[in-house]
Parts: structure tokens; sequence; C-alpha cells
């Protein structure tokens, strides 16, 4: 029987037609900021839904001079954003770094980092479903002419119908955004807290949907507005604990359950950030904020 | 010496130079009116210049359908599609990418593809030689990628070029996508970007 | 004092590193060879070949050993390494009527041109699990036929083609589509609907085919044939000015003869549903040509009601390899989002409480 031939991968492992067809839509994609661009996304070496659209994206941008971070829920050190980070060490022998400052390329999923991005840098989200429409509408079909016609009124009567039924908003995360007044777009699965950092972002925001096969962009100092209503503005979460870590307040937290009689805490969702400010010195209590654990520290001073 | 025959002015190092190229091009993109500089990592025949040869180079291949407009580009739509594999159209509506000529006629512009309502991104990206990107008459533009306003000075545009340009801004989320080119250098003017009164 | 959790590297470096131990199991026990997965699990290397769409029965079948035999993960292997694969052709449309037959049956009629043959098929077996499997006893040589040199085996529905009975196999030279290297945009062609069928789930293709057999979609459905066997694959050589055989596959056809149709220009006649998958895989033939033959009821002016019917549905729906990733990666942290929920779960509640505390005793008790 004959040896199987076994694989050999290019420079970032896509081949270069693929990069092509990617640089392409990505270029389309920042003419026509909040489009949902097609591509003939690829089947990567990584499941569909763990990245396969934000890697496609960067293995297409990404040159030997790059600095990546990646980050998963605005850490550096969960599971797949360590599988990601180390996909393109291999193929791409790339520097890799944790600080958002030194990075030139950040792909990430479910969140921002904490400190605001700068010229010359971008982040590359991680988009499950990329139509911002498709749970009110599940054909492909349908929203693409709403997206035509700029039919964005059920999106609106979602929203209200939350408030009729729960006095608030009840889109915590991916909440729905308008670029340039035109396209309504999904941000990705970010909390809503981390919405106002895209607006007139000066870094470029590329997002990649490899199963659902869409790329789409916000140029730097493009304009994202978060949909409401006057009488009911968007709001972001505010977390009334300061991270236990760090003491950082007015950042997205992680709340962590420390004990089974209600003991929770509160730290820095953005570790690099939490990081970063622990070795500027700021230190938080690193005890339960919550529950009983903290009367019981409460009663012990 | 540039590279006038068919197999020769291709990429040396293709997976790195067309990297860097694409950043560039993606650059220019992402901040319309910066001027990027392409280098000369291709020498193509004439009339095609560096900027635009290495833009085709980077991003066409057989997928791509590009027109030429010079009547005199038999040897670089040849060294074209000798090193990228993409088909040289004769109808201006299927191509992906034109190579136009100095001068080119604004009138023609509309015969290129300018997208659909429901796929807007079909649409031609037109590449522009001028006399110069930086000695011209000041323009001001703004649009996404761009703070507040910037100023871009190109050389030697085509008669109409301002009016063509409002009216594809205009024509939003529908147009074409424009690239000025002059010698190695490129800047981009995606259909998002307004000319404004200075 | 709480310390951040830290670590992701180690934990997937041990994590991997058991997962390798528990893929060779007790290292007494032989290892598993290629070979003998080819061999003896080609049921499985065949549905790993069509749904990853690469025919390789060697490298389908390492996929399979290193995916510990989970036929999915299995599958997404080998698509994981057929898209980093270059085009260098494509192949003419294989010629199934100029197949080497080793199992052709037909439930339309008791006898055909070139006959009904059985061939390897589990039909027929009593599903007793067999005492002698426990060991490896010996296996008899099969029973061999002479192959009649004159041998012709027209296809059961040329046949009815013949006499007009059904609707003509209309032969198209333009390119087919490829949808993992073009987006789609529906609707699509045929073309595209049966290269996403061909690559579709088993289970997901069956439960659609059969629901179609039980009022979602009803088609009538008759197996015209089913044929199983090897097929030449020629690429047309420009230099050469003619085709060259590259090689032979083994695939499974099946022509479901449909429903009947008519109109006031064409008389009545039968339509049909298509099958053909790389391998031996009979059940995914057929259920493949029941859907397809769902996903025509546009051409037939039938009400499109049933799920089978429904070409998003289907086709969004049908991709083993994406199913499996988007489903499981609910496992991935989301705790960003969550929070995101319980915070204004909270709040919810706390105004809640509020409200019912404002509410008067007399419209509480009620």
């Amino acid at each position: 029987m004959k040896k199987p031939s076994l694989p050999a991968y290019n420079f970032a492992y896509l081949d270069e037609q693929t990069k092509r067809m990617i640089r392409r839509a990505i270029l389309k994609a920042i003419a026509i900021p909040g489009y949902q661009v097609p591509f003939a996304s690829r089947e990567m070496p990584m499941p569909y839904g763990w990245g396969t659209g934000g890697v496609q994206v960067t293995a297409s941008i990404l040159g030997p001079d790059d600095v990546l971070k990646v980050i998963d829920q605005g850490a550096d050190d969960t599971t797949n954003a360590v599988s990601i980070r180390d996909f393109f060490a291999k193929v791409a022998d790339v520097a890799t770094t944790t600080r958002t400052t030194d990075a030139t390329i950040i792909q990430t999923r479910h969140r921002i980092p904490e400190t605001p991005l700068t010229q010359g840098q971008i982040i590359v989200y991680q988009v499950p479903i990329p139509e911002p429409l498709r749970f009110l509408e599940p054909r492909e079909t349908e929203t693409r002419v709403m997206h035509a016609l700029e039919e964005y009124g059920l999106v609106h009567v979602k929203l209200y119908e939350d408030i009729a039924q729960h006095g608030h908003i009840a889109t915590t995360y991916a909440y729905p955004v308008k670029v340039e007044g035109r396209y309504v777009m999904d941000p990705s699965p970010i909390p809503k807290f981390d919405n106002p950092k895209m607006h007139r972002s000066p870094a470029l925001q590329l997002f990649g949907a490899g199963r659902e096969k869409r790329i789409y962009a916000l140029p730097p100092f493009t304009n994202v507005i978060s949909l409401d209503f006057e009488d009911h503005p968007f709001k972001v979460q505010r977390f009334e604990s300061r991270c236990a870590l760090c003491d950082a307040q007015d950042v997205y937290m992680d709340e962590v359950i420390t004990d089974d009689r209600g003991g929770r805490m509160f730290v820095c969702s953005d570790t690099d950030h939490c990081e970063t400010r622990r070795s500027e010195g700021y230190q938080g209590a690193g005890l339960p904020q919550h529950g009983a654990a903290k009367a019981d520290w409460e009663a012990a001073q | 010496m540039a590279g006038t025959t068919l197999l020769d002015g291709g990429f040396t190092a293709p997976v790195f130079q067309s990297q860097a190229v694409f950043r560039l091009v993606m650059n220019a993109m992402a901040k319309p009116g910066r001027i990027v500089d392409l280098g000369h990592a291709v020498q193509p025949p004439s009339p095609l210049e560096p900027a635009a040869a290495a833009f085709l180079a980077t991003h066409a291949d057989y997928d791509t359908p590009v027109w030429f407009e010079d009547s005199g580009a038999d040897a670089a739509a040849s060294w074209l599609t000798f090193h990228t594999g993409a088909a040289v159209t004769k109808d201006p509506a299927t191509a992906t990418f034109a190579a136009l000529s100095k001068d080119s006629p604004v009138s023609g512009w509309q015969n290129f593809a300018m997208g659909c309502l429901s796929y807007p991104d079909q649409s031609a990206t037109l590449l522009l030689p001028v006399e110069s990107l930086r000695d011209g008459t000041p323009l001001t533009i703004r649009g996404p990628g761009i703070e507040t306003v910037s100023v871009i000075a190109p050389r030697g545009l085509p008669d109409g070029f301002t009016e063509t340009m409002a009216s594809n801004a205009a024509g939003y989320p529908l147009g074409f996508d424009l690239l000025l080119i002059s010698g190695s250098e490129l800047l981009a003017l995606p259909r998002t970007t307004r000319l404004v009164e200075a | 004092m709480y310390v951040a959790v830290k670590g992701g590297e180690t934990a997937i470096s041990n994590a991997h590193r058991l997962m390798a131990d528990r893929r060779r199991g007790d290292r007494n026990v032989p290892a598993l060879s290629v070979e003998q997965i080819v061999n003896q699990l080609s049921l499985g290397v065949d549905r790993v070949m069509a749904e990853g769409s690469l025919y390789d029965p060697e490298l389908a079948a390492m996929a399979v050993r290193q995916a510990r035999g989970d036929l999915i993960e299995a599958i997404f292997l080998l698509r994981a390494y057929r898209t980093t694969l270059p085009r260098f052709s494509n192949a003419l449309p294989i010629d199934t009527n100029r197949m080497h037959i080793e199992r052709r049956v037909s439930a339309t009629f008791k006898d055909i041109p070139g006959g009904q043959l059985l061939g390897p098929t589990f039909d027929y077996t009593h599903r007793l699990i067999d005492p002698s499997m426990a060991g490896d006893e010996a296996v008899a040589d099969p029973v061999k036929r002479e192959r009649p040199t004159d041998e012709s085996c027209p296809r059961v529905t040329d046949l009815l083609d013949g006499q007009g009975l059904i609707e003509a196999d209309v032969p198209s030279n333009d390119d087919p589509g490829d949808l993992t290297r073009e987006a789609i945009a529906y609707p699509v062609g045929r073309d595209i609907r049966l290269q996403a069928l061909t690559r579709g789930d088993e289970g997901f293709l069956l439960a659609l085919g059969y629901s179609t057999q039980r009022g979602y979609g009803r088609t009538h459905p008759f197996v015209g044939e089913i044929r199983i066997g090897m097929v030449d694959v020629e690429v047309d050589v420009p230099e050469l000015g003619f085709a060259v055989c590259i090689g032979a596959i083994r695939v499974t056809e099946c022509q479901m003869v449909s429903q009947f149709k008519g109109s006031t220009d064409t008389p009545p006649r039968f339509t049909r549903g298509y099958g053909l998958v790389f391998g031996q895989s009979e059940r995914k033939a057929m259920a493949m040509s029941l859907v397809d033959r769902a996903l025509r009821s546009d051409e037939f002016n039938e009400q499109r009601l049933a799920p089978a019917q429904d070409e998003e549905f289907v086709l969004e729906h049908c991709d083993n390899v994406q199913a499996t990733g988007f489903v499981e990666h609910l496992k991935l942290p989301h705790y960003v989002d969550f929070q995101a929920e319980l915070e204004l779960l909270r709040t919810l509640r706390r105004e809640a409480e509020i409200a019912s505390a404002d509410t008067p005793m007399s419209e509480a008790a009620e």
C-alpha cells in the first residue's frame, strides 16, 4: 500500500489563492462599511464556530513583521485564545504578545480591550452569526432584501417589544449598531458595554464569520451608533463593584463565585488591562465582595 | 531594467511581497487620501505603472477579469495573464479591475459594474494613472477612514472628475472604488469618500 | 487572596497528551494499521471520503484512526486537509453507464437488461451478532461470475426515457459551481444543491428523506435503480487533444423515479431524484435522491411546505462539520455575554421586587 502523501502548509496556512480571495473581500468590506461581503470561506483546522472567520481574516492580512495578540472573553490565557495564538506562532512564525499596546493585530472573541486602540492597529473580530436580522428572520433571501432596501423597522420593533415586556431593552450583547447611517450591523457578541468603543475608533476593525461565510469591516473613524429610542436611550452596563485584583472601575468584569454561600467577587475581564494596572501598583482587596464570605471577612476585621 | 518580456518582472517572493502590497493597499483603502508606496517588487511592461502592476499582481487571478483601457496594452495584458492567470476582458461591465489610461474619459466609467443593492460588493475597482499624487490642485475629502477632513492634490485628473466622484458617492452603497496611481505610489478613494468644497 | 486562573497552555498540552493515550489504549494490544481500517472498516472509510469530499481511502483511514472512530471528527480532518490542496484540473463527468458494476438493483422492474446483481449487501442478512466474528475465523472466497465481454447494463431511467415516460436527462456543458470555492447565493442551481447533499450529513439526509416518505413533501418514490461499482475518472489534456484516465473510484448511484407530472403542453411523465456518493453507501445515495427530488418542488409547481423542500433550510444545515462546530462551540467560554445577561436579570428582578412591594395588599391577595 502506498504511503499517504503527508501535508505541507503555506505561510499562515492558507494558500495564496484563498488569501487573494479574502483580501479582495476585505477591500470591498472597507469600501462598504457594515455591509457583509460574502466570501468562499475555507475549512480551517479548527471547528466552525471557534474562530474560523477571524482566523481566515488574520491569516490573510498577517505578515512577518506583525505582533499578534489573541483574546477570548477579554483574556489572553483562555484556552481557545491560547490555541489560536499557538496556531499562528506555528504556521506563520509571528511574534505574539499579550500587551494591547504592543500588538499590531488583535484577534478577539467577545471583547474589545479596555485600553483604547490606536491608529495603525487592526482588530479582527470572530463572528458567529454576522446577520443582525437573523433572529428576526431566519432566511438569508429575506434579510438580504431588508438590507438592500434599508428595511430595519423589525429590529426596532424587537427592541421595543423588550421595553414593553421588561421595561428595558433586553439585548445585552451582540447589540445591533448602525454604520454611517446606512447598514445595521452585528458587532459580534461583545457586551453592549463595548459598543461605544467601536464608534470612531482610530483602529481598523475587521469582522470574519467563517461558517456563515461573511466578512465586514469598519474603517477608522467610522460612525457606529447603537440603535435606541428617544425615550429609551442606549446605555451600557455599569458595574458597582471594583476589580478585586486591580481596583479598576468602569471596566467590564467577570464574576467569580468563591463559595457556595453566595460568595462572589468581580475581576477585570481584560486580563492585560488588569495586569498592567497591578504592575503600576494598583491593588484590589482580593476578597469576596458579596455573600456570607464578605460578612465573615468584615466581622473578622 | 524594466521587465519587458512576458516571463520577467513578477514577484520574486510572492507570498511575502504580495502580503506587503496588500497591507499597504488595505491601509490606503482604510485611510482614503493617504499615499502609500508599493515599491518596485514587480516590473511590468508599459503602460502599466508599477503601483498598478503591484496591485494587480497581488489581487488579480482567474476569478477576476481585468479590463485595459489603453489600446497599446497588449504586452501588459499578456504579462498580467501570465503572472496571475487573470483573464483580460473586452467588456468593461464584466471587469473586477480596470486599468484606466491617463486622461481616461469619465463618461465611460458608468459602464463598470457598480454592484446591485443586494450585492453592492459586486463592483469594479478602477486604477487611474495620474501625473502626480502630490502637486496638483488641493481637494478636500471626508468620509469613513478620515478623522475630520483630509486633503489630496493629484495632478492630471481627467475632466469631469469631481462631478463623477460626486455622483459615485451619491449612489452609495453602489459604486466603484478608485485608486489613483503615480509611479509606485497609490492613494485610494473608495465610494464612501466625498470630495467637499475646501 | 484570589489569584486569576492561568495555565491554559499547560492544560491544553496535557489534555492532548491524555487524549493520545486514550486513543492508543492498552499498549499490549497491537495498534490498528491503516490497511486494517481500509480493508475491514471500509464503509466507515467510505462515509468519511463521501462527506469529507476527498477520495483517498488511506488518508480517510488515517483520519478515522486519529479520530478514535469518531467519523464526523474524521470527516473534519479530511476536509481541513482537502481545503489546502491545489486544483490541477476538473475531471470530465464520470459515466456511470460504463461502471464496473458490483451491485445493481431495481425496484421498478423484475428483470432488466444486464440483470439484477445483489453484490456485497447487508440486505437479507439476519441481524444476529455472529459469534464467529469474535475471533478471526477463515472467510470463504467469494463466488465470482465470468464478466461477459459484451455486457450492457443500461440505466433503468434511460430505458424509461427511451419511451418518454420520465423527464429527460438534460446534458449541460456548463461548468458546475463549487460551494467550497464560491460564496453561494440563494436560490442556487441543482449543481450546487447536489454538491451540498453529497457532502451532507448522512443522518440529516436520512431523516429528511424519511420525512418525505411520511408526508412532509411526499414524492411517491420508486427506486429505479441503485448501482455500485468502479468508474473511471478522466481528465482532458489539452496538449494531447484527448482525455486520459487518471484512476478509478467507487461510487454509489441512486436514481429515484418519482411523482409524475404533466402540463397542457407535455403529457405526464415521471420525475427524477438523484443521488451519487463516493464509496459504497446506499443509504446516503437513496436519502440524497429523495431530498434532491423534494428540493425540486419549484420546478414542478409543487407547494413548498415541508422542511425537505426548503432549499435554504436543507443546505444551511446539512453540513455536519459546520453543525458540529457551532453546536459544540457552546462549550467555549461565554462568561462575558452571560455576565451581561446576569446583570440585566438582576436588574429586572430588583425592579420586580420593588414593584411588588409597592403593590397594595388587596391586589396582591388576588
